[in-house]
């Protein structure tokens, strides 16, 4: 018996480009095509194609827990459709060992017209449960689902929360030898979130295997020991989760310790607010993506206003790279201040936060930023704007070398002394 | 699904292999038996789904072809005075209407099955073909009540069922066959191109006065019937009004056109669905 569940070797998918972006041709497209192909002998190709996926290879041991991370558009959901047999590889080759269940967008496959009842025969026999076995788990499912009221109830009538809970119900007592879960815990109350996780992680204990996907990075690190991170395709970096989340949270995100939002979308649609770099400096001044435990360094929000704002602050969260908040702190937190700055006028500003030396442990930290007038409107949140690194060299206790769990690194005022008697 | 990989099979003797596929493809028929209970869940879908939130319900089953004998009587039988080879004109179009239906709620909506169902397809993994396969089961269910009306009409108009009756499944097993061959095409084609969507009506339209409905075989020159068997709807009605009222056997060259016809729309259906099936999550 073999102990590998997944096999991918060099696996590719392309997609062809079609002109004007619709998602599918018409019949007079093709003719035209063709009649374009026949006179001027163009080769079919010159359409134009993307590789979404390419040259990746890599084992899943049986009864692993694997994550799978990366941005939107990275490959991620390519990979999952071909390994769950929705799309075809158009290159390489991947070997499944044992029945694979996907639990690709909860719901897919639930039809409103038919009761919470119907629903759950219907949507199990999709995903592949024979109606024996489905009798055998249906009490099962209705308790974890919590519908038992509503059964005999159409679901367009049920609330978003309980056509969730029906539709996870039902993926997660599909038992399959391999489980491939995409993206399903980014929507339900926090309550079922755990609900959702505690199953998977009973799941992964009955050693099954588990491909998880997820934006959610304290869940992947919860969940996996080992982490893909795929980038443009390609599998950029295969490690324990700790290490994969924190080179996905890097990657990319803080270039050179600036951020900066030149034509960024979000950032246009916040006017008259006006975003424009968010830096880390060192005591000198200049942009670092790295700064010393037991240096002072500054934290420097660059935006400009299109006309007066009143009653503005903007503010900058920190946090670990894992999502764990550190502090938050706003320009205008001093009364004094926010007086003196009751309208800011148009123009262009700089808020710049010094932090004190000896505050954050060596680690990597997230920097998040905030523009509002408190209660009366939100102009622009960026929770993770950029990344930095602390260097925890020369910090209390270093000459210890031993991690210190914990965000911060104070330096902190003993009073040893003896006590006799 | 049921017994067979319900058992936790040994881990070695259960792999799957995904490669790209290249040139012919297997009909995947044994897949398809695998699946027969997803099949008969999507067609108990199709089945249940159809007529919710109706007041009559299933009675459209019945309403449907009834009333468009009713309207074929008047204006074709009476009005118009078409031909019905002696039999009395309701029934005569009864009888075929019922096959009719059959044929034209199935690829209708199949035609357009893949396209709606979407969101399963570019989701899940399971054999495509279930899915215009649900809809034209389904729609036997229609076909069972309105054959209900049928026995009513016989009664009425004293037909008494002779042994025909017994090659009555044939005729029924090739209403299916076209069935499922032209649906399989166009939903299939639909899938690449949206233009199918429009053409399924008007297709629909064409084709019932291509078919011996509303009129009898007779009015067409004997020199052309061969052609005009290639519709294999044809020798489908000809053989339900032999089944059902007596009427002639059709003729060896209209049976022979139309079965050999409704097995290439089968065959070519199929080969041409298992073919576009692998880009249907790209394409859709």
């Amino acid at each position: 018996m073999s102990d590998i569940a997944i096999t991918v070797r060099d696996l590719g998918k392309r997609y062809r480009l079609g002109g004007g972006g619709a998602g599918y041709r018409t019949l007079r497209d093709s003719l035209v095509g063709a009649a374009d192909r026949i006179v001027r002998r163009q080769p079919r190709e010159d359409l134009g194609s993307i590789w979404a996926l390419r040259h990746v290879s890599f084992d899943v041991a049986r009864g692993q827990v694997l994550g799978i991370i990366g941005r939107n558009g990275a490959g991620k959901s390519t990979l999952l459709k071909i390994l769950s047999r929705v799309t075809e590889p158009t290159e390489g080759e991947a070997e499944i060992h044992g029945r694979v269940g996907s639990l690709l967008e909860v719901g897919t496959g639930f039809h409103p017209e038919l009761s919470g009842r119907e629903n759950i025969f219907l949507n199990a026999a999709i995903l592949g449960m024979g109606r024996v076995e489905i009798q055998r788990k249906f009490d099962e499912i209705v308790s974890f689902a919590e519908v038992e009221r509503f059964l005999d109830t159409p679901v367009k009538h049920y609330s978003s929360g309980m056509y969730l809970r029906l539709a996870f119900a039902v993926a997660a007592h599909l038992d399959p030898e391999i489980l491939v879960v995409d993206e399903v815990l980014a929507v339900g109350d926090a309550e079922f979130q755990r609900k959702c996780l505690g199953k998977m992680s009973s799941v992964a204990q009955e050693g099954r295997t588990v491909l998880f996907v997820s934006h959610n990075m304290s869940a992947v690190l919860r969940l996996t020991d080992e982490t893909i991170v795929i980038e443009s395709g390609q599998i950029a970096l295969r490690a324990p989760s700790a290490t994969a989340v924190d080179y996905y949270l890097a990657a990319g995100m803080g270039e050179a310790g600036e951020r900066r939002w030149d034509g960024d979308a979000r950032a246009a649609a916040a006017a008259p607010f006006r975003p424009i770099a968010l830096r880390v400096l060192d005591s000198q001044g200049r942009i670092v993506s790295q700064v010393s435990s037991t240096a002072a360094f500054e934290i420097e929000f660059e935006y400009e206003l299109d006309q007066d704002v009143a009653g503005l602050r903007t503010g900058v969260y920190l946090s670990t790279s894992r999502g764990e908040p550190v502090w938050t702190s706003f320009d205008a937190d001093d009364p004094a201040t926010f007086d003196r700055l009751r309208s800011r006028r148009r123009g262009r500003y700089r808020s710049r936060c010094h932090v004190p030396p000896n505050m954050l442990n060596e680690g990597m930290f997230a920097l998040g930023v905030n523009a509002s007038a408190f209660r009366v409107r939100s102009f622009f949140t960026d929770e993770r704007a950029l990344t930095f690194s602390v260097d925890g060299a020369g910090s209390p206790g270093s000459h210890w070398p031993e991690p210190r769990p914990g965000p911060v690194r104070p330096a902190l005022i003993w009073d040893i002394s003896e006590v006799s008697g | 699904m049921t017994t067979t990989s319900e058992v936790p099979l040994p881990a070695t003797s259960n792999v799957t292999l995904i490669r790209p596929s290249r040139g012919w493809v297997t009909l995947g028929l044994a897949e398809l038996v695998r699946y027969r209970e997803l099949l008969y869940f999507l067609t108990w879908r199709d089945i249940k789904v159809r007529y919710k939130q109706t007041v009559l319900g299933a009675g459209w089953a019945i309403l449907q072809p009834f009333l468009t004998m009713v309207v074929f009587s008047i204006f074709f039988g009476e009005l118009a005075g078409l031909p019905s080879d002696g039999i009395p004109y309701p029934i005569f179009a009864y009888t075929a209407l019922l096959p009719w239906q059959l044929f034209e709620s199935g690829v209708t909506k199949a035609g357009g099955s893949l396209v709606l169902g979407r969101n399963l397809v570019t989701k899940v993994y399971f054999p495509r073909l279930a899915v215009p396969i649900a809809p034209v089961l389904a729609g036997l269910v229609d076909f069972l009540l309105a054959s209900l009306v049928m026995v009513g009409l016989m009664a009425y108009y004293a037909f008494t069922p002779t042994a025909a009756v017994l090659t009555l499944p044939f005729f029924l097993l090739l209403t299916l066959m076209t069935t499922f061959g032209v649906s399989f095409l166009l939903a299939a084609g639909n899938v690449m191109y949206r233009d199918v969507g429009y053409l399924i009506p008007f297709l629909m339209r064409l084709w019932f006065f291509l078919t011996p409905i509303a009129y009898a075989t007779s009015v067409v020159p004997e020199s052309l019937r061969w052609l005009y068997a290639l519709n294999p709807m044809v020798g489908v009605v000809e053989g339900f009004r032999f089944a059902l009222l007596g009427a002639p056997l059709p003729s060896p060259g209209i049976l022979l056109a139309s079965t050999a016809m409704a097995s290439a729309l089968l065959v070519v259906g199929t080969v041409y669905f298992r073919r576009m099936e692998r880009t249907f999550a790209d394409v859709v």
